[in-house]
């Protein structure tokens, strides 16, 4: 059994290192990329008629959106799936699957007038403002890497992707930045 | 490239999905019971038809949903949904009781409510 009350001070003998510590990403008047590591995510299955209200959470029921709740982010992520990106402690309950997942993921920020662009140039769906705006989320492929799209407000872009896909990926927007 | 219309995220290429045969080939009660012959038939036999074909899909790379679809094996048109579009794979379905956790689902369509 862990320490019900672990210290937030990480231990000194570990350094916490990043999946894409040392990228430089892209700063420029039309494009920022840049890493946002350690994010804390959960993973939530649950039916979706019976989420209990001790969550402490809005789920999103739309396929394909995310909403800000309780002080964290909840994407849609399938009809009895969602992931809530935020440092939240979420209650233990027979109705909800809660899993820690933070470690899987990684996420690249990708913000500008030209972030839709450059995603575009890699990713199939339908991604004009009309169709995927802010608060919108998708799960697909970016340069063939399943990525987690999440559409935020002035053109910002979260893009989660495995850490072990993570380096390639951050290479990738590098280099098709350059078009951009 | 197909374009697949998965009935949670909408259209996608056909490179995010897994292809899973044909719909609706339920599993023997009694497995047990079978000769080796039915057994084969069961694993192994499956339609081919020129023509619309029922089969089975998962959204791998998205929501990785199991559902059925209905496509035209000589011209790839793909139809509507089947109604029964049940979340499980048809291959749990022979007793109607398995994978049916979908029932806060839209029964009509297997699709959100």
């Amino acid at each position: 059994m862990a320490d019900p009350t672990p210290p937030r001070e990480p231990a000194t003998m570990v350094e916490r290192i990043s999946p894409l510590a040392g990228f430089a990403g892209v700063s420029d008047t039309r494009l920022r990329v840049r890493e946002i590591p350690f994010l804390r995510q959960t993973n939530l299955r649950a039916d979706p008629g019976k989420v209990p209200p001790s969550l402490g959470l809005r789920l999103p029921m739309e396929p394909g959106t995310w909403l800000r709740s309780g002080g964290a982010d909840v994407l849609w992520l399938g009809p009895d799936e969602w992931l809530v990106i935020g440092d939240v402690d979420l209650p233990r309950s027979e109705d909800v699957a809660v899993t820690d997942v933070s470690a899987q993921r990684t996420t690249i920020l990708v913000a500008g007038p030209g972030a839709r662009d450059l995603l575009a140039h890699g990713c199939a769906i339908d991604l004009h403002p009309s169709v995927f705006g802010p608060g919108r989320c998708a799960q697909t492929t970016l340069a063939r890497a399943q990525v987690v799209l999440v559409a935020g407000e002035d053109e910002e872009f979260r893009v989660l992707v495995r850490a072990s896909f993570a380096r390639y990926l951050a290479d990738w927007i590098t280099d098709a930045a350059v078009d951009y | 490239m197909l374009l697949i219309p998965c009935p949670w995220c909408g259209p996608r290429d056909e490179a995010e999905f897994g292809y899973g045969g044909q719909a609706g080939v339920a599993y023997p009660r009694d497995p047990g019971a079978l000769t080796d012959e039915e057994w084969a038939r069961y694993l192994f036999f499956r339609d081919n038809p020129e023509g619309p074909f029922e089969e089975r899909w998962n959204h791998s790379a998205g929501c990785r949903r199991w559902f059925n679809l209905t496509r035209n094996t000589a011209t790839n048109e793909i139809t509507p949904i089947s109604p029964s579009g049940d979340a499980s794979p048809p291959g749990n379905v022979a007793t109607g009781e398995v994978g049916t956790a979908s029932a806060s689902w839209d029964a009509a369509t297997g699709g959100p409510r």
